[in-house]
């Protein structure tokens, strides 16, 4: 008989599923393709260059950390790949080629690395790079920094369509052929990619549709007109935004009902900052705004615990 | 469509190697009859049982050889005729040495003559007595004194009794097995059961993923006004807590037993080892056993208490290569064992071998995925107690995120993307709490 030799003891479950940390940022990875597969035919070579830089400083920048501050090295759960590729979405195709370098090594090295690395940062990495650097170089980041000449588009003068109100039907919108950032603008590939993390159980609805709904009738009620409220759901990076910003894990509430709140605050947040502040656009702010509320909303929407119900007690 | 069961959350476990259907459609094989056996002296849920014989003893198969020294508990039988060699200690599965009586066997089977089955089947004290004569346990794995579940305090209304059919552990096939060759016992032990704590509704739960055996049972219920409740198949279904709240919508009060939801739940197999005792006499002095996964002939083997696990591999045509876990019970809640000869017990509802790969070491920090959450049955936070436990502050675990609701099921340790030990660092964690 074969002897079992090098017997294994531990506490229960002997078993594992299948899915890994690195496994699900394969997977929101994967959602992101179509957004940047678009972002690249529309504005350009340009813009997979901005991509790669901004994805391989963020991978770097990490494994430096790392490195420097005698850490494991973390980089093989892929997450800085990820918050490297949203940075880039977030970017205009036009920024000078160092840009996305600083952006990222702020998200990795101050935002997240600082604060204890992968779930530990408090507020989104790649959204509070990107707020830095637009504080910080207000000329490459707005306004003219989107007057190139797009494929199919004449030049544009203005940041967002949200500045210029009618200017593009309600489907080019939806379909991309309008001025942004370079992962913002085609929301059929963000919606694509959205459904795709929710059919692999990556992100679950409720922030995402909270978010949107939420957009849509706060201005709808306002202006009246569902046309309008439909235009400025479309607009900007909203949808981006909403499926792959405000669904981020350690910037997002882990209950059920916290998610719904996080959705329709941020989507409440949007409509105030879009409507009633200077800037044109909100969305990234209205984010950051709500992961500063999360440990908040998290402390007192737990669960109902079976057997402590009031019916139960 | 029928109406199916269910609980809130819990998963969807995934089987290596085809899982149940590999012993699914094997029918249950009686073991040899071991040459030596260990009855342990602990096998259930309460007081350790003092010895009845001594060395050089000649004891009868299914004569009681212990007694409980306390209240709850229950006594244990030989499970061969022959000599008692001494008391000796094994280790347990659960790790410690436990005292065994050691018999060696006569070769002969004699019955113990002086079994007898209930003296009045209409009277239920007469009915606990033979059940607790007969050593009966909760045969599910928790090994809960049978007798002591089924006399609850007289304030208390009882109006369920649930047989728990679920057998949601992957890899275990012996409830089902149980449910396809004995099903008129079982049904009349349910009967038995309703009787002595005077229940009006009578159910048995079963998992879809049995369709025979809910056929079976059905067939056997026919004008018993007994309902089968077809379950969703996701574990932990046959938890008694998840169970209660699949099929009466109750829920077990927070801290309390099922007694106080007007529940008694009892396995399948159980109900079955209370009709033997009562109309028989005949006392637990076996079980099936689900000898399963890396091993060469996997089967059902109704397995004599007492025997050791390395015999009954050695039964099975051995390990395959490279098994380097033997886990007692199941892969989500049984016992990894690491002595050969840990004797089986009334508890032991499965042997598992395993080819376990050396990447139990979390993969790094929680990501706050919350994907423990989505799975835990129980609607526990499990990502922000492990934070609290792992910090030593046990008792905030305790008041702020509620860790003695947790049943343990393992659902979140096992959805974890980044491996963490998550029940385990509660199971730890509630052991060190101080003691009220």
């Amino acid at each position: 008989m074969q002897q079992i030799t090098h017997r294994r003891v531990s506490s229960s479950p002997h078993i594992r599923s299948k899915r890994t940390v690195p496994g699900v940022m394969l997977d929101v990875l994967v959602a992101l393709i179509p957004a940047g597969a678009f972002g690249i035919f529309f504005f350009g070579w340009r813009a997979l260059l901005v991509i790669a830089v901004s994805m391989v400083s963020a991978f770097l920048w990490e494994a430096l950390y790392c490195k420097i501050a005698k850490k494991p090295q973390t980089v093989g759960d892929l997450s800085a790949l990820v918050t490297g590729l949203l940075l880039a979405y977030n970017l205009p195709v036009t920024v000078p080629i160092w840009m996305p370098v600083i952006g990222a090594g702020l998200a990795i090295v101050l935002v997240k690395m600082i604060f204890g690395g992968l779930g530990a940062n408090f507020v989104n990495p790649a959204l509070a790079a990107r707020a830095i650097l637009m504080t910080s170089w207000v000329g490459y980041m707005s306004g003219t920094a989107y007057s190139t000449a797009v494929r199919g588009l004449d030049a544009i003068a203005s940041s967002t369509p949200l500045a210029m109100d009618g200017t593009y039907s309600l489907w080019q919108l939806f379909l991309g052929q309008c001025p942004g950032t370079i992962g913002e603008v085609s929301k059929l590939a963000i919606l694509i990619g959205g459904i795709y993390l929710m059919l692999r159980k990556v992100i679950s609805w409720r922030i995402p549709v909270t978010l949107l709904a939420t957009v849509f009738l706060a201005t709808w009620l306002n202006c009246g007109s569902a046309g309008e409220a439909l235009y400025g759901l479309l607009s900007g990076g909203l949808f981006l935004g909403a499926f792959f910003m405000a669904t981020d894990y350690a910037t997002s509430p882990v209950t059920p009902v916290g998610r719904l709140i996080m959705g329709v605050g941020t989507g409440l947040l949007v409509f105030v900052i879009r409507t009633f502040s200077s800037m044109p656009e909100g969305v990234s702010y209205a984010i950051l705004t709500m992961n500063l509320a999360v440990p908040l909303i998290d402390r007192f929407t737990q669960p109902r615990v079976y057997g402590r119900g009031k019916k139960h007690a | 469509m029928e109406k199916t069961y269910t609980f809130r959350r819990g998963i969807h476990p995934q089987e290596e190697g085809g899982g149940k259907r590999v012993t699914g459609a094997m029918p249950i094989e009686d073991a040899a009859r071991p040459s030596m056996v260990a009855i342990a002296l602990s096998q259930s849920v309460g007081a350790a049982c003092k010895p009845l014989v001594k060395p050089g003893d000649h004891v009868f198969l299914g004569q009681k050889i212990g007694e409980p020294a306390g209240f709850v508990g229950a006594p244990v039988h030989a499970s061969v005729s022959g000599i008692v060699k001494g008391i000796q200690a094994r280790t347990s599965a659960g790790g410690p040495r436990l005292d065994c009586v050691v018999i060696e066997s006569d070769g002969l089977d004699e019955w113990d003559p002086s079994l007898h089955g209930a003296e009045n089947p209409e009277d239920p004290k007469s009915l606990l007595q033979s059940i607790r004569e007969a050593g009966v346990v909760g045969l599910g794995g928790a090994a809960f004194p049978t007798h002591i579940k089924l006399s609850p305090p007289p304030e208390k209304k009882i109006d369920y009794v649930i047989l728990n059919g679920a057998e949601c552990e992957p890899y275990l096939t012996s409830d089902h097995r149980t449910m396809l060759e004995e099903p008129a016992a079982i049904v009349d032990g349910l009967l038995i059961a309703a009787k002595i704590v005077g229940a009006t509704h009578k159910k048995i739960g079963i998992e879809l993923n049995k369709p025979d055996a809910i056929a079976a049972l059905r067939q056997a219920c026919e004008g018993k006004d007994i309902e089968i409740c077809p379950l969703q198949v996701k574990y932990p279904q046959g938890g008694e807590k998840q169970l209660i709240q699949a099929i009466t919508g109750r829920q077990v009060p927070s801290g309390k037993l099922p007694m106080d939801a007007g529940c008694v739940v009892v396995n399948v197999s159980t109900a079955a080892a209370i009709s033997r005792a009562v109309r028989k006499g005949l006392p637990i002095i076996d079980r099936v056993v689900t000898v399963t996964g890396a091993i060469r002939q996997p089967k059902n083997l109704r397995v004599r208490l007492g025997v050791d696990i390395e015999s009954i591999i050695e039964q099975c045509g051995g390990a395959l290569d490279g098994v380097n876990k033997i886990v007692l019970g199941g892969p989500m809640m049984g016992l990894s064992a690491y002595n050969p000869l840990t004797p089986v017990v009334k508890g032991t509802s499965g042997i598992l071998l395993m080819i376990d790969p050396s990447r139990e070491r979390p993969l790094g920090n929680c990501m706050r995925c919350a994907t423990c959450v989505s799975v835990c049955p129980i609607g526990l936070v499990p990502l922000q107690m492990y934070a609290l436990a792992r910090k030593g502050f046990f008792e905030r675990a305790r008041d702020s995120q509620h860790l003695l609701d947790c049943v343990e099921c393992g659902c979140c340790a096992y959805a974890c993307p980044a491996k963490l030990p998550l029940v385990q660092t509660f199971r730890a964690a509630k052991r060190a709490l101080p003691r009220k």
